[in-house]
């Protein structure tokens, strides 16, 4: 699966077009990492705890989006964005959308 | 006087302003000084916001290969810049406080990405987008950490990068 920001693939041709997939998750912030972000938010630098989290996030909602895709025949997906909104307070959504299409 | 409640009410916001302005100023240079070496190391890796890979690169060749990679950073402001933003607050204007840690969020956002792009052989990286996003408000709704989110698409010279 090829998963790219760009709307073309170098060297190959777009065949078809499947249209949008994508794949989000809801996380919510765990009372003890926030506990220690608050610790550290006296003395600011990086928040690891939170970086991590989003990090993982953000891969489980573009492995979602992936399986869409594949279940629907693609071997690409083009023009991938990211999105980021809060959903409640201390939990956010990570979206990962872009166009499914097959490539040769 | 140390046992009264006033004198703690005082105390403890000013210790806490003193211990931010101390340790938050030397962590911020510290920072400051890994983002301009690790920058310099990667001079040689270019990014652009383009959204074509450039067809003239010698070593790209015409149909390189295309991977995205991302990287992301949660940077918090200290105790003391933020008691200097509330005060910035009531008169408006520039909040320099709040400038820095946006720039440290974005430049150590980019060079992740960057190192993400290196590991895989890459020689550019296309079509690069960030996104911000606050996600935890401190007291009052004021900003308390902020998360930002580089990604675009590394091209690796074909059959020259590393796979994983």
């Amino acid at each position: 699966m090829i998963l790219s920001t760009l709307e073309y693939v170098p060297g190959k041709t777009v065949t078809s077009h499947l249209g949008i997939v994508q794949g989000s998750t809801v996380r919510a912030k765990n009372v003890g990492r926030d506990i220690l972000s608050g610790l550290k938010n006296l003395v600011g630098g990086e928040l690891k705890a939170y970086t991590e989290l989003l990090g993982d996030a953000r891969e489980e909602s573009l492995q979602r989006m992936q399986q869409q895709a594949q279940s629907i025949g693609a071997n690409a997906v083009l023009n991938v964005r990211f999105a980021t909104s809060s959903v409640a307070q201390g939990a956010a959504e990570l979206l990962a959308y872009g166009t499914a299409v097959v490539v040769e | 006087m140390l046992s009264s409640p006033l004198f703690w009410q005082l105390a403890i916001p000013v210790l806490l302003i003193v211990l931010g302005f101390l340790v938050g100023s030397g962590r911020e240079r510290a920072h400051y000084r890994s983002i301009l070496a690790r920058e310099d190391a990667m001079r040689d890796l270019p990014i652009i916001s383009i959204r074509r890979v450039p067809e003239d690169l010698p070593d790209l060749g015409p149909a390189p290969d295309t991977r995205m990679v991302r990287g992301n950073a949660v940077i918090s402001v200290d105790y003391f810049k933020r008691f200097l933003a509330g005060l910035r607050m009531l008169f408006g204007g520039r909040v320099t406080t709040y400038e820095s840690l946006v720039d440290r969020a974005r430049r150590e956002a980019l060079l992740r990405m960057r190192q993400q792009a290196r590991d895989l052989g890459a020689r550019m990286i296309v079509n690069v987008r960030m996104e911000t996003a606050s996600i935890s408000k401190g007291a009052g709704g004021a900003v308390g950490s902020i998360e930002v989110l580089a990604y675009g698409t590394a091209a690796i010279p074909a059959g020259g990068g590393r796979t994983s």
